[in-house]
C-alpha cells in the first residue's frame, strides 16, 4: 500500500488543529477540537483504503477496480458516533451556560479545597501568628472557585 | 450450545433497553423488565462460564459470515469470567438502584431514562468482553460510554455537569486514539479480526508494530485509569449518584484493563512493552494510594484507591508470565465486585448523613453498625488482609513478580507491598473518623463550616435529595449485602477460582485456542 501524501498532510494539519483547540478553556473551543480530531481520525481511515477505485458493488465494477468498501463502512459509523457525542457535549454545554453562565472548564473545586487547605496546614506550622495564610502568591493556592465551601476559618 | 448462548449477554439488554423505553409511564413494569433482563444475562452468563471451561474458545461468526468476514463473538475462560463477574455487579446494582429510587418516590419523574441506560451500558461491557473483532470492541466501547455520559450527569446539577464534561472530553479523545490505533491497524495488516491480526502481526516491520502498540495501550490506558492517564477519574466519578457511581467503579476501567489484557497476550505476544508496563504499574499503585491517603472525602479516597489497585492488574500484565497473568485475571475478578461494594456502602452512609466528608461523619459503628460490617468487610478485602480475596490476589501477583527475578520486578512487588500498606492505612482512617469517633468530636472539628456548606450537592439519588435520613430502604441495604456476601464467597471459592484463572492464562499466552476457534486452518 502507498501512502498519500495529500492525506496524511491533511491528517497532520487536523490533528494538531484539534489538540490545539482541546487545550482551550473555552467549551465551545473544546468541542470544535473534538471534531477536528474526529474528521482527522476518519480520514486516517479513509487513507487505509489505498488509491481510490469503482464502487464497490458486484457485478457494476470488476473486481480489481473496486475501492476498499470497509474503511468507509467504518468511517460512517465513526460519523454517527461523533455526531450523538457532539450533540450530547452541546446539550451539556448548553445545560452548564443555563446553570452558571459559564461554559469554560473549572478546575475541581475537590482539588482546590485540598491543595489550599494543605498549604494552609503547610503555612501555620511556618508563618508567625497573625499573618494571613492565603498570600502565598503563586497560583494555585488562594483561588477558591465560586461555589465552593470554605474551608474552615 | 455456546453458540446460542453467546449473543445473549449483548441482546437481551439491548431488547429489555427497547422495551423499558416503551413503558417509560410505567415505572413498576420498567423495573420489572430490566431486573428479570439482566438475572436471565447473569443465567446466561453462567452457563457460558461452565460452557467455556469445559470446551475451551469457541467463536460465534455472527450472521453466518464466513471466519473472517463478518463479526465474531468469541467465549473463552478469560470473556466468560468477566461475563459472569460484571453481570453479578450490574444485577447488584440494579437492585440497589431500585430500591433508592422507591423510596425517594422518584416513580413519577421524568427519569424514565435511567432503566433504558443503564440496561445498554450493560450490553455494551458485554460486548467488549465478547467481542472478537477490533472495530466491534471500539462500537462496545462507544456504546458503553455514551451510556455511562447519560447516567453520570443524572439530574443535570451543576456539579454533575462539570464533572460530566471533564469525562466525555477525555473519553473521546481515547475513543478517537482507538479509532486511529484501528486504522493503523487495518493499514499495516488489511484486516479487523483479531485471530488475523495476531496471524499477520508478525509480518508487520518492528517499529511500525510498535508504533501501533503504543497507540492502542494509550487509548486503553485512559479508558483503564493506569497513570499517568488516570487524572479525570477521581475529579469525575465521585459526582454521580451513588449506584451510578459503584457500577462505574466496578465495571468500565475493567474493561479498559481486559482490553489490555487481550491486546498484550493475543495481538502483540512475548511482552514487548512489558518494562514499560511494569513501571506504570508501579506508578499506579504507589501515586494512586497517595491520593488516597491525602482525601478527606469518602467517595474520592475510594476513586484514588481504584486508581491505585489497577496498577496491580497492570503490574501482572507487564510480568507477561503465566502466574502474573493468572493473578491478573482473579485481582480484575475480586476486584470488579470490592469495589463495587465499597461505593454501595458509601452510598448508604451518604444517604444516611446526607454526606460523605470524612470531617463531618462520626459514630457510625454505633448508630448503624450493619454499614459498619458492610464498610469493614470489603475495607479490609481491599487492604489485603489475609484470608480475604485481596490478600489471595496480592500474595499471587507478588510471587510472579518474584518469580521474575529482575530488579524492576522486585521494585513493582516492593510497590504493591507499601501499596497494600498504605490502602490499609487509608481505609483504618475512614474507620476511625467515620465509625468509631463520636459524632460530637466530629461536629467540633468541622465546627463552622457546616453553616455556609449547606447541604452535599452531591446526593446519592438521582434526582438531588439532601436530607439525611435514619431509616434506610431494606432493598438497598439487602443488595448492598448480598454483593458483600459475593465478595466474602470469593474467598470461599478461592481455589477453584484461581485454578481458573490459571487456565485461562495458560489459554491466553498460548494463543491457538483462541485462533483454532476464529479460524478454521483453511480460512487464514
Amino acid at each position: 500500500m502507498t501512502p498519500n501524501l495529500v492525506y496524511l498532510g491533511l491528517v497532520a494539519v487536523l490533528f494538531s488543529c484539534g489538540v490545539f483547540l482541546l487545550l482551550e478553556r473555552s467549551l465551545t473551543r473544546v468541542l470544535l477540537g473534538i471534531l477536528l480530531l474526529g474528521n482527522a481520525t476518519n480520514v486516517l481511515i479513509l487513507s487505509t483504503s489505498g488509491p481510490a477505485g469503482g464502487a464497490p458493488i458486484v457485478g457494476r465494477t470488476p473486481d480489481a477496480e473496486m475501492s476498499d468498501p470497509l474503511p468507509q463502512a467504518l468511517i460512517l459509523t465513526a460519523i454517527v458516533i461523533t455526531l450523538g457525542v457532539a450533540a450530547f457535549m452541546l446539550a451539556l454545554i448548553h445545560r452548564s451556560w443555563v446553570l452558571g453562565e459559564r461554559e469554560d472548564v473549572v478546575d475541581d473545586p475537590e482539588d482546590l479545597r485540598v491543595i489550599s487547605e494543605h498549604r494552609r496546614l503547610d503555612e501555620e506550622s511556618q508563618v508567625e501568628p497573625g499573618e494571613s495564610p492565603y498570600d502565598s502568591g503563586d497560583d494555585l493556592g488562594p483561588r477558591t472557585p465560586p461555589g465552593v465551601r470554605e474551608t474552615r476559618p | 450450545m455456546i453458540r446460542y448462548l453467546a449473543p445473549l449477554p449483548v441482546l437481551l439488554p439491548l431488547l429489555g433497553a427497547a422495551a423499558t423505553l416503551l413503558v417509560g409511564r410505567h415505572p413498576r413494569t420498567q423495573r420489572t423488565i430490566s431486573v428479570a433482563v439482566l438475572s436471565a444475562a447473569l443465567l446466561a452468563c453462567l452457563a457460558l462460564l461452565v460452557l467455556a471451561d469445559r470446551e475451551g474458545a469457541t467463536a460465534v461468526q455472527v450472521g453466518r459470515w464466513g471466519p473472517g468476514i463478518g463479526i465474531s463473538l468469541l467465549v473463552d475462560r478469560l470473556s466468560a469470567l468477566m461475563l459472569v463477574v460484571s453481570a453479578t455487579a450490574t444485577l447488584g446494582v440494579l437492585v440497589y438502584a431500585v430500591g433508592q429510587g422507591t423510596s425517594d418516590g422518584t416513580e413519577n419523574t421524568p427519569l424514565s431514562i435511567f432503566h433504558p441506560t443503564y440496561l445498554i451500558l450493560s450490553a455494551g461491557v458485554a460486548n467488549a468482553f465478547l467481542s472478537g473483532d477490533l472495530f466491534n470492541l471500539y462500537v462496545g466501547f462507544e456504546v458503553l460510554l455514551v451510556s455511562s455520559y447519560v447516567l453520570l450527569t443524572l439530574g443535570g446539577t451543576a456539579q454533575r455537569v462539570q464533572a460530566g464534561i471533564t469525562y466525555v472530553v477525555v473519553s473521546l479523545v481515547s475513543s478517537l486514539l482507538f479509532l486511529a490505533g484501528i486504522a493503523l491497524v487495518y493499514a499495516a495488516t488489511g484486516t479487523l479480526n483479531m485471530a488475523q491480526i495476531a496471524l499477520r502481526m508478525d509480518e508487520v516491520p518492528d517499529g511500525t508494530r510498535t508504533a501501533i502498540h503504543l497507540v492502542l495501550l494509550v487509548a486503553f490506558g485512559i479508558k483503564a485509569a493506569v497513570f499517568p492517564l488516570s487524572g479525570w477519574l477521581p475529579d469525575s466519578y465521585p459526582t454521580a449518584a451513588a449506584p451510578v457511581t459503584a457500577v462505574f467503579a466496578g465495571l468500565l476501567t475493567k474493561v479498559g484493563v481486559y482490553a489490555i489484557i487481550r491486546t498484550e497476550t493475543l495481538l502483540f505476544p512475548g511482552a514487548e512493552l512489558g518494562k514499560l508496563l511494569l513501571v506504570a504499574g508501579l506508578l499506579t499503585m504507589v501515586i494512586g494510594i497517595l491520593g488516597a491517603v491525602a482525601q478527606d472525602d469518602l467517595k474520592r479516597l475510594l476513586s484514588f484507591t481504584l486508581v491505585s489497585h489497577i496498577g496491580y492488574m497492570i503490574f501482572g500484565i507487564g510480568l507477561g508470565s503465566a502466574s502474573g497473568l493468572a493473578g491478573s485475571v482473579f485481582y480484575v475478578a475480586h476486584h470488579i465486585l470490592i469495589q463495587t461494594a465499597l461505593f454501595l456502602v458509601a452510598g448508604l452512609i451518604e444517604r444516611r448523613n446526607a454526606t460523605t466528608d470524612l470531617d463531618r461523619l462520626g459514630s457510625l459503628a454505633r448508630t448503624s453498625p450493619l454499614i459498619a460490617v458492610l464498610f469493614f468487610v470489603p475495607a479490609m478485602n481491599l487492604a489485603g488482609i489475609p484470608p480475604l480475596s485481596g490478600f489471595i490476589g496480592k500474595l499471587g501477583l507478588l510471587q510472579a513478580g518474584a518469580q521474575d527475578g529482575s530488579v524492576l520486578a522486585w521494585a513493582v512487588v516492593g510497590g504493591g507491598v507499601v501499596t497494600s500498606l498504605l490502602t490499609l492505612y487509608a481505609v483504618a482512617r475512614v474507620w476511625a473518623k467515620a465509625f468509631w469517633r463520636p459524632v460530637e468530636q466530629a461536629r467540633v472539628e468541622s465546627d463552622g463550616s457546616d453553616l455556609d456548606a449547606g447541604p452535599d450537592e452531591t446526593s446519592g439519588s438521582f434526582l438531588v435529595r439532601q436530607r439525611p435520613s435514619t431509616q434506610l430502604p431494606r432493598t438497598m441495604l439487602a443488595s448492598t449485602a448480598a454483593v458483600v456476601l459475593v465478595t466474602v464467597a470469593l474467598t470461599a471459592v478461592a481455589a477453584p477460582l484461581y485454578g481458573y484463572a490459571d487456565r485461562a492464562s495458560v489459554d491466553l499466552l498460548d494463543r491457538t485456542p483462541y485462533l483454532i476457534a476464529v479460524l478454521p486452518e483453511d480460512a487464514r
